[in-house]
């Protein structure tokens, strides 16, 4: 005779005030023992209004804004902020400020990606070894960025039609010197994490998303070429001078977060290649146009535009509509962080508690991009 | 007078000055006494109270000097200094950090049920304490030797796992209480492999008491028996929480598991049982299977034996902090799949070799090891490759078989995304 024990689900608030939450996301869950049987995802915990506020601000203080979106990757928020504004005002750019900006946000992509690997692996339960060994890296690249326009974080670099001071001498050596340290210690990486027992048994097959899920909910990035799509915006639809370089797409099949995981640590490699192309094909010459073609306060004509660059979390674009003043009548922001949550439902659900943050962290989010 | 107490050599200093009428003192040449004869349970009692309070600090002071190293070396693995500003080398970190414990407010939530609450962190931290009752420190330097003393290790530290239950239920804390789930799934699980693991060691020394089986080993057992050692250091990593079977305290998923409510010096005494147990599981290690305080002259064996506990512990501390934890499931699945059937055989091949050479010497030891260690390698390379998920069989996407709907490209031009203006 078998005795029926009586189960029930146990819901379990998690969040905002979590260890492994990145940031300020809550999720109502709920247990049936250890596995997932339902997630209510709850965020605007860190609403600022950006988008409002840039209607109150000029083209070029609405910079600052977009820093503050996803910290970890200024550069490129920057990047997709400048295509934008740009193509709503007809600006030509010069030629070394689009390389300059090239190098800077493929940097940035490096330390962007450094982070969601490192924070995967603190998910993953390590005593923050594997984390620091990779902030390590990304702080020569802030370090970097100081060089190039004196902050590490929130650096504003970009204005429209290039940037806004030239690369000091110095700079270019640090950067060879990083270049050259930084392929051995994605090696140190793979060695250590990649080949690991323990991290891939976590991460194999768990949370799978199909790519016909993820086209369907838009999801873009390393999350959906690490399902073999082969969508990358930087070839599909080349912004700046992303024609004019050549660099691998890594592609994996699985749609697991060991293939987000993998993805990422391949894409750090092209982008040293990237960079390192653009290191030779850059011409001495202005930064940006003159004061006079592109003023301070530009006042592009009334219309609209959306441009779109392929952010290391994906695709982010910026939306802007324009009444001929001097501020944006609109800014939207497409988030790929807010976008790319969407299917989190799906991918916790039958789950164990134990990967229900390794799969948030494999979504590699960022709060302050997701509530903006 | 017990003999067994008057041979630990610090009990009877003690004993014999305060009572030394009785018969074992008189045999080994002490006469003076404090106490008038009839007074014997006095001096015991008295010897007991001060060797209990020598054991529990020095115990105590382990602790705060090894929270100290594990951060100063946490430090140096992670390329950065650890604690460097509170005394030389940081050294009184973990003294401010106690003190600061101390003083914090004692919170007892309004859900917790209160008599529980307050018992678990001395259910938890009291069976350490009572293992290094039997553990011998050195030549003469123990507490008391019983004669089944690994039964008692292996039945006085089950109780932890009660702890954790009592505490996570106590919280009354719907995170906590997964923890407590955990507990009791992997605690209960790794006691059998842990116990099972000694079985070998045991054979060959022919005894359950700690010091017979130091006496016994004339070479240590590590070598003969690599199995033993290895299966106990994972379940003893497991039984003391520690990376990567930190499952009851899974900081990124339980924030901190049945600590979540405790506060003040309950979740210090819960911190300290933590590292207690540690050090405690290293000592055995080395008691077990590292020769304990054997050694070399002229360096005196209790130097030996605190040497060998600090190696052991470098290598749990390397453990922790290099790896990520498992998953519940992989950690039952170890237990069960992997260091069950690891012990099985170990048990199986020393009991062959035993019955072989019953009485082993020194080259019979040494033939013994070399066959332990074969049976090492070909048994951890066979679970591993019962236990290690298969690899991905096609990793990379093949070109002419994406293994996505192809749309972008099908599409009409004026539908596909070219990522231009909308003016």
């Amino acid at each position: 005779m078998t005795t029926q024990v009586r189960t029930e689900p146990i819901t379990v608030n998690l969040g905002p005030q979590h260890p492994s939450t990145h940031g300020v996301f809550r999720m109502r869950v709920t247990f049936d023992g250890e596995e997932i049987i339902d997630v209510e995802p709850i965020f605007g915990y860190l609403h600022r209004g950006s988008e409002k506020l840039a209607e109150e601000r000029t083209y070029v203080q609405v910079v600052t804004l977009t820093d503050r979106m996803d910290y970890v990757g200024s550069m490129l928020n920057n990047q997709a902020y400048m295509l934008a504004v740009e193509k709503l005002a007809g600006v030509e750019p010069a030629p070394r400020g689009v390389w300059l900006r090239m190098i800077a946000s493929e940097l940035q992509r490096i330390a962007s990606h450094l982070v969601a690997v490192g924070f995967l692996i603190q998910d993953l339960g390590a005593w923050g070894t594997p984390l620091i060994y990779t902030m390590r890296e990304r702080e020569k690249i802030l370090d970097l960025f100081e060089m190039l326009c004196g902050a590490r974080i929130t650096n504003s670099y970009l204005r429209p039609g290039g940037v806004f001071m030239d690369a000091p001498e110095e700079f270019w050596p640090a950067m060879n010197e990083l270049l050259d340290e930084l392929p051995p210690r994605i090696d140190d990486l793979d060695d250590l994490l990649t080949d690991n027992d323990i991290i891939f048994s976590r991460t194999k097959g768990v949370s799978i998303l199909t790519p016909e899920q993820m086209i369907d909910a838009s999801i873009t990035g390393p999350m959906l070429r690490a399902a073999g799509v082969d969508w990358d915006l930087r070839h599909r639809d080349p912004y700046d001078y992303y024609d004019q370089v050549s660099f691998d797409r890594p592609l994996h099949t699985a749609g697991d977060n060991f293939a987000r995981y993998w993805v990422r640590v391949q894409e750090m490699r092209e982008s040293i290649k990237i960079i390192r192309q653009c290191e030779k094909l850059i011409e001495p010459g202005p930064v940006r146009p003159e004061h006079d073609d592109v003023p301070w306060l530009l006042r592009p004509p009334i219309g609209d535009a959306y441009a779109a660059i392929e952010h290391s979390k994906g695709e982010l674009g910026f939306y802007l509509v324009s009444d001929g003043s001097i501020s944006p009548y609109r800014c939207h922001v497409r988030a790929p962080s807010l976008i790319n949550l969407t299917l989190l439902r799906d991918m916790l659900v039958g789950e164990l508690l134990a990967d229900m943050f390794v799969s948030f962290g494999s979504v590699d989010i960022n709060m302050g991009e997701v509530d903006r | 007078m017990n003999s067994t107490f008057l041979d630990n050599s610090l009990f009877r200093n003690i004993y014999c000055y305060l009572a030394s009428d009785s018969d074992g003192c008189a045999s080994r040449g002490y006469d003076t006494a404090v106490l008038p004869a009839g007074f014997e349970w006095l001096a015991f009692a008295i010897t007991a109270f001060i060797i209990i309070n020598i054991v529990i600090n020095a115990g105590l002071g382990a602790v705060i000097v090894y929270i100290w190293g594990e951060r100063r070396i946490l430090g140096r693995i992670q390329n950065r200094t650890g604690p460097n500003r509170w005394g030389p080398f940081g050294m009184f970190t973990s003294v401010a950090d106690a003190i600061k414990t101390l003083f914090k407010e004692d919170i007892i939530p309004d859900e917790a049920d209160r008599w529980l609450f307050n018992l678990a962190p001395i259910l938890m931290v009291f069976p350490v304490l009572m293992v290094l009752a039997v553990i011998p420190f050195g030549v003469g330097t123990f507490v008391v030797d019983i004669n089944v003393g690994i039964l008692f290790v292996i039945a006085v530290t089950s109780i932890s796992g009660i702890s954790v239950v009592l505490a996570s239920w106590a919280s009354g804390n719907r995170i906590s209480i997964f923890s407590g789930m955990r507990s009791v799934a992997m605690l209960i699980s790794y006691e059998i492999p842990m116990a099972l693991s000694l079985i070998g060691v045991l054979m060959l020394a022919g005894s359950m008491s700690l010091g017979a089986i130091v006496e016994a080993q004339d070479l240590p057992f590590i070598l003969v028996q690599p199995l033993g050692l290895f299966v106990f250091l994972i379940a003893a990593q497991a039984e003391t929480s520690r990376t990567p079977f930190d499952l009851i305290e899974a900081e990124s998923e339980l924030a901190a598991g049945y600590l979540n409510d405790y506060s003040s010096m309950k979740f210090g005494i819960f911190f300290l049982a933590e590292f207690l147990a540690t050090i405690v599981a290293s000592m055995l290690i080395v008691t077990l299977f590292l020769g304990g305080w054997r050694g070399w002259d002229p360096i005196p064996s209790q130097i030996w034996f605190a040497g060998k506990t600090v190696l052991v512990l470098l290598f749990i501390m390397w453990m922790r902090f290099s790896w990520p934890r498992l998953r519940v499931d992989q950690i039952l699945a170890l237990a069960w799949k992997g260091l069950f059937e690891l012990t099985l055989i170990n048990i199986f091949v020393t009991a062959i070799l035993i019955a072989i050479w019953p009485d082993p010497g020194i080259t019979e030891l040494l033939i013994m090891s070399a066959i332990n260690w074969v049976v090492f390698f070909i048994s951890i390379w066979l679970v591993s490759k019962l236990l290690r998920p298969s690899d991905y069989a096609n990793p990379a996407p093949q070109p002419e078989n994406p293994p996505y709907p192809v749309a972008t490209d099908e599409l009409p031009d004026e539908m596909a995304y070219t990522g231009g203006t909308t003016r």
